[in-house]
């Protein structure tokens, strides 16, 4: 207990020492302001750009961008994990290109989905969803494959359909894998979110932090910067919260 | 063998699928090309040197990048996977810096560094650090107890326990924290330049675009696609290589 306490205090004087080294070097002029504002104007042009300015608005529309464009990814690439990893013969012949589209950097589709649908959020939105699909889909497969071929046996003699062996052994034997591939896919479309906002000049915090670069706003940048780590870190805390819920019946 | 060629009907059933609707639905397409043209425009590009340019440039940022975010991530991860006081203190601050989307930082890069390399390695280095920190402080913890007590019993200082017993107990996981890093990197520094950096594969396939050049914007889709799956496969090999050479990581 004691030790956790300790631990718990040191922490804090890390994280303490942290913004007292980025005070001084604000303060100090150790690098120009243009680029290191004061902890204080950061804190400033957090709470300006949230109650006069459109911090507020952008947050709510990348978030918003980003949950939708996950949505959408994780139902796609479930349904057609599933679609593919039931069905031997599908997944004999579209895994290796499903593999060589994997690496692909989803941000790099950005200019062909601008050339096809031009700049406009539904283009954004159908990138950040076929981005952050891959994860989703590839998790399906790898988990259906991991079945354990006892669970295929009992399903045989039991004369389960597929759509039964599916729902019943497949997928609930899948679950750790895809939820894993949802929370990766959460990052993914935050990550294309922001950058389809900066490239593609639809509102959000992308926008915003890119516009705040240009005019030298530094703390409007940083504030920026901030809140899209509250996005993340939120995101990924709720997940894994809601991973460890869902999972629970696995520990017994 | 037979597995590859499966493999590869898929992809060549589409293709011939594209060629044939752009062809007939949507010729002289300011949006779409048919894989043909956009072959001979990579194949141009290839010929007078800007793919190789380009390619280069991003490979090197992402190298660079890479290489700092590694080293960094490295050795924070040995120290916090050796203490577990230091793991304890330092865990708050990795858990609140971890999570910032690195495109965050692309504006604030920009600011630093202006247009060049030095803001696509920054970006880049600060994207693989974090996953190279957590898997080296993963792998420090898998390392066998008894050789940490083995150290222990001969004496050794923090500095050679680090060197002599720990680096080479995790070498293969190290590999394969690697391989997520190349991935990471290449993925990265390709961002950077769609969104920011006017250099390299994806502001070259970005400015394509805006040339109304589908044939040539497709080419570096295609080749983007070939360079990722190359570096990734290249990783995975040299992972398994040391797996094989020093002992399985699995």
């Amino acid at each position: 207990m004691n030790a956790r306490w300790r631990d718990r205090a040191g922490a804090l004087a890390l994280l303490a020492a942290l913004m007292a080294l980025w005070w001084l070097a604000a303060h100090g002029q150790w690098l120009n302001r243009a680029f290191l504002p004061t902890p204080e104007a950061t804190l400033q042009g957090l709470v300006d750009g949230l109650y006069q300015g459109t911090l507020g608005a952008s947050t709510a529309a990348t978030v918003g961008r980003m949950l939708l464009g996950w949505l959408l990814a994780s139902l796609l690439g479930v349904a057609l994990g599933a679609l593919i990893g039931s069905c031997e013969p599908a997944r004999v012949w579209l895994q290796p290109m499903l593999e060589f589209v994997r690496p692909l950097p989803a941000s790099a589709l950005l200019p062909l989905a601008i050339a096809l649908f031009g700049l406009s959020a539904g283009m954004v939105l159908s990138v950040v969803a076929f981005g952050a699909m891959w994860p989703v889909l590839l998790a399906t497969l790898h988990g259906l494959a991991q079945v354990h071929p006892r669970l295929r046996e009992v399903a045989a003699a039991l004369q389960l359909s597929r759509s039964a062996f599916l729902f019943k052994l497949g997928l609930p034997n899948a679950l750790p894998d895809i939820l894993a591939g949802m929370r990766l896919s959460m990052t993914v479309s935050l990550i294309v979110s922001v950058v389809g906002e900066m490239i593609a000049s639809q509102s959000g915090l992308g926008q915003s932090i890119l516009l705040a670069a240009r005019s030298f706003q530094a703390s409007e940048l940083y504030a920026g910067v901030l809140l899209l780590g509250a996005v993340g870190f939120a995101s990924n805390a709720l997940l894994a919260q809601a991973e460890a819920r869902l999972l629970r019946w696995q520990r017994v | 063998m037979f597995d590859r060629v499966r493999g590869a009907v898929v992809p060549l059933l589409l293709m011939a699928a594209l060629e044939l609707a752009t062809r007939t639905l949507a010729p002289g397409s300011d949006a779409v090309a048919p894989p043909s043209a956009a072959l001979r425009a990579g194949w141009a590009a290839a010929l007078d040197g800007s793919l190789w340019q380009a390619t280069l440039f991003t490979l090197g940022s992402a190298g660079t990048g890479l290489a700092l975010g590694a080293a960094l991530g490295m050795a924070l991860g040995t120290v916090l996977g050796l203490s577990r006081r230091a793991a304890a203190v330092g865990s708050l601050t990795v858990e609140l810096l971890r999570p910032v989307p690195s495109v965050a930082l692309i504006p604030l890069a920009l600011l630093v560094f202006g247009f060049g390399p030095s803001m696509e390695v920054a970006v880049v280095a600060f994207a693989t650090l974090w996953p190279m920190l957590v898997l080296t402080q993963a792998a420090v913890r898998q390392v066998e107890p008894q050789l940490l007590e083995l150290s222990a019993a001969l004496q050794l200082t923090a500095w050679q326990r680090a060197w002599l017993i720990v680096l080479p107990a995790m070498l293969p996981r190290l590999f394969v924290a690697l391989r997520l890093g190349v991935a990471v990197a290449l993925v990265v520094a390709v961002t950077v330049e769609i969104a920011a950096n006017p250099q390299g594969m994806g502001y070259a396939m970005m400015i394509a675009q805006q040339s109304l050049d589908p044939a040539l914007m497709l080419a570096w889709l295609g080749w983007i696609g070939v360079v990722g799956y190359g570096l990734n496969a290249a990783a995975l090999w040299l992972q398994q290589a040391v797996a094989r050479r020093l002992g399985a990581a699995s």
